[in-house]
């Protein structure tokens, strides 16, 4: 645990040593600011659950580039080799660089917060909701993150991991949602229960369904398996 | 306790039908500063990423300090301070930020970990770039901060994987001499396919070569191993070669060059036995004008490229990829006589292996 911990906070200022965390907070943030507002006003209803559509959205290409480097730009310098020769298990550098990276995203969660706060001062926000689609974001993001840890694993490359995981989120986030209508019968019910919006919208609405959440924890939980499993597969290649 | 610190046993690494490592056992013992030795691509960092448990091999084991890397890869790693090839380092990071990283993954405590900072600092000479960006940091400087990581937790055991490829000839003498500081008190293997950095540093040497150890001891012993060749000028003459080759003690005489109304040759004894004084007499009895006498020993590099390029000469498939290999180590070994020429020049009591006694250089090296 200690080892986890020690990865994740060396991983965590990594992030703030270099640009990847301005730039990760700045698209969040800039996405929500701009997209956010102008439809608010128009509805004139205080609600945000369209911010975490928009947070949906911003993750999907801000969490590609917050795991593309966490073990590719490792494997391609050559720190990896020394990391994994410490007296540390490859769950732990999974876990660890896994944390740094959700922590970074509950930074930038937190850093949206005054944008609920300034909906409540304007009219009758309902909290609930709001605890719970940050729920939900939190928990798909960390999916989508999960997912981009895996294919960091996979190669030394990080604009090849970047793109994999790139494509991956936005099927998972966007395109199943929007191919949703176009099926029908079970292909129908299959896109919508593999489609990461389908599952954030109750928590958005304020309906915490344990199905969603196992959801999101199993994506979560596969994809840093085969992180772990990619990374050890070095001893055998 | 036993005070063997590295034992292994049939390493082998196979990737697909390559074995990068073949059947390799050794052991190193405690205090012990040993050097693996080989041309590139021989297996000598495959074997260290076994021995520090970054990949597994294909069959065998090894022990650290007891500790076998299959049954309890983290006490075997716990008892090495390793130093990769290449030194990959972050380099966003302060080297202080750094050192307390490593530290802190070698389990230090607070306390702990501020001694040990302080006295790595202080073995390894990082002081004055302590605060500094490792990426603005010398090639030698980063070799200081890497070791001074694989020291942080004193370790017993320290693995450094050429350690001093890419520096230049002021920095390697200092890593040397650091190298040889901490061998006092640890068993230490470094990988080089650097001859003179073996002479200097180990009182060991393992050559490995198309994944095959093939030798095994201590640099004077193997260039005691190399064969004794006598060098003759003389004035052409018909019956020059006939002369020495029937001196007791001969095996064979070779015309090496001809030139401008003067023959070389060049005289393989039998034995170690000195026949400056009856290839003399020789000549003077053939009525032979002799220019010039030189007796010479071959050194640790032509014992090195003997047991690297001829290990394998007889697989017909792979004696192409030998060709290179030997062209590599010879190209590493020009590099390398430069560089104990400057070493030399600076360190007049350094010994050598060449044992040239003659009032001229050789022909070979007026080529």
């Amino acid at each position: 645990m200690r080892n986890t911990i020690t990865i994740a906070s060396r991983q965590f200022r990594s992030y703030f040593n270099g640009p990847v965390a301005y730039v990760v907070l700045c698209v969040l943030l800039g996405v929500i600011g701009v997209f956010f507002w102008p439809p608010f006003f128009l509805a004139g209803r205080a609600s945000v659950r369209q911010m975490f559509t928009l947070v949906a959205y911003a993750v999907t290409f801000a969490g590609p580039a917050l795991t593309m480097g966490l073990l590719a730009e490792e494997k391609r310098s050559g720190t990896l080799e020394l990391l994994i020769t410490m007296p540390v298990r490859e769950a732990e550098v999974i876990v660890g660089k896994f944390l740094a990276a959700l922590g970074l995203w509950a930074v930038g969660l937190l850093a949206s917060l005054p944008i609920p706060l300034a909906v409540a001062s304007l009219g009758n926000l309902d909290w609930g909701p709001v605890w719970a689609g940050y729920f939900g974001v939190f928990l798909l993001g960390s999916a989508v993150l999960a997912i981009g840890l895996a294919f960091s694993s996979f190669t030394d490359n990080q604009i090849v991991a970047f793109f994999l995981t790139l494509t991956t989120a936005f099927v998972l986030v966007l395109l199943l949602g929007w191919m949703t209508p176009f099926f029908g019968g079970s292909v129908a019910t299959i896109a919508d229960f593999l489609s990461f919006m389908s599952h954030l919208e109750s928590l958005a609405r304020g309906v915490i369904d344990t199905r969603d959440v196992i959801y999101f924890l199993s994506v979560t939980g596969f994809a840093l398996m085969v992180a772990f499993r990619a990374l050890e597969s070095r001893r055998w290649s | 306790m036993s005070d063997v610190m590295i034992a292994a046993r049939g390493l082998t690494k196979r990737y697909g039908p390559h074995r990068a490592l073949d059947k390799a056992s050794f052991e190193v013992k405690k205090g012990e500063i040993v050097g693996f030795l080989g041309p590139n691509g021989a297996g000598k960092s495959t074997t260290m990423k076994i021995l520090t448990c970054y990949i597994a091999p294909s069959e065998g084991t090894a022990t650290i300090k007891g500790a076998d890397i299959w049954d309890d890869p983290i006490a075997a790693r716990a008892a090495i301070g390793y130093l990769p090839e290449s030194t990959p380092l972050y380099g966003e990071m302060l080297v202080a930020e750094y050192l307390e990283f490593m530290g802190e993954m070698r389990g230090l405590d607070r306390d702990g970990l501020r001694k040990a900072i302080r006295r790595v600092v202080e073995e390894c000479g990082i002081g004055s770039f302590y605060a500094q960006e490792i990426r603005t940091l010398s090639k030698g400087q980063k070799q200081r901060v890497g070791l001074a990581q694989a020291l942080i937790h004193e370790p017993p055991i320290l693995i450094l994987d050429e350690p001093m490829s890419g520096l230049d000839p002021n920095q390697a003498t200092e890593i040397r001499e650091l190298i040889r500081r901490l061998g006092k008190e640890r068993t230490v293997i470094l990988s080089t396919h650097n001859l003179s950095e073996v002479r200097l540093t180990c009182q060991r040497v393992l050559i490995i070569s198309k994944g095959k150890l093939v030798a095994d001891d201590t640099p004077e012993a193997l260039a005691a191993r190399g064969r004794t060749r006598y060098t003759l000028v003389v004035k052409s003459a018909k019956n020059a070669r006939d002369a020495f080759a029937r001196v007791k003690g001969v095996d064979s005489v070779r015309v090496r060059d001809e030139r401008a109304g003067e023959t070389t040759l060049e005289v393989l004894p039998t034995s170690k036995d000195d026949l400056r004084a009856a290839l003399f007499q020789a000549a003077v009895e053939a009525k032979l004008t002799l220019l010039e006498l030189e007796r010479r020993s071959e050194n640790l590099e032509v014992i090195f490229r003997e047991l690297t390029v001829d290990a394998g000469a007889a697989d017909a498939d792979e004696a192409r990829d030998e060709d290179d290999d030997a062209s590599r180590a010879r190209g590493e070994e020009d590099d390398e006589r430069e560089e104990e020429r400057e070493e030399r020049a600076g360190e007049p009591s350094g010994a050598s292996d060449d044992e040239a006694e003659g009032a001229k250089p050789s022909a070979e090296e007026e080529e």
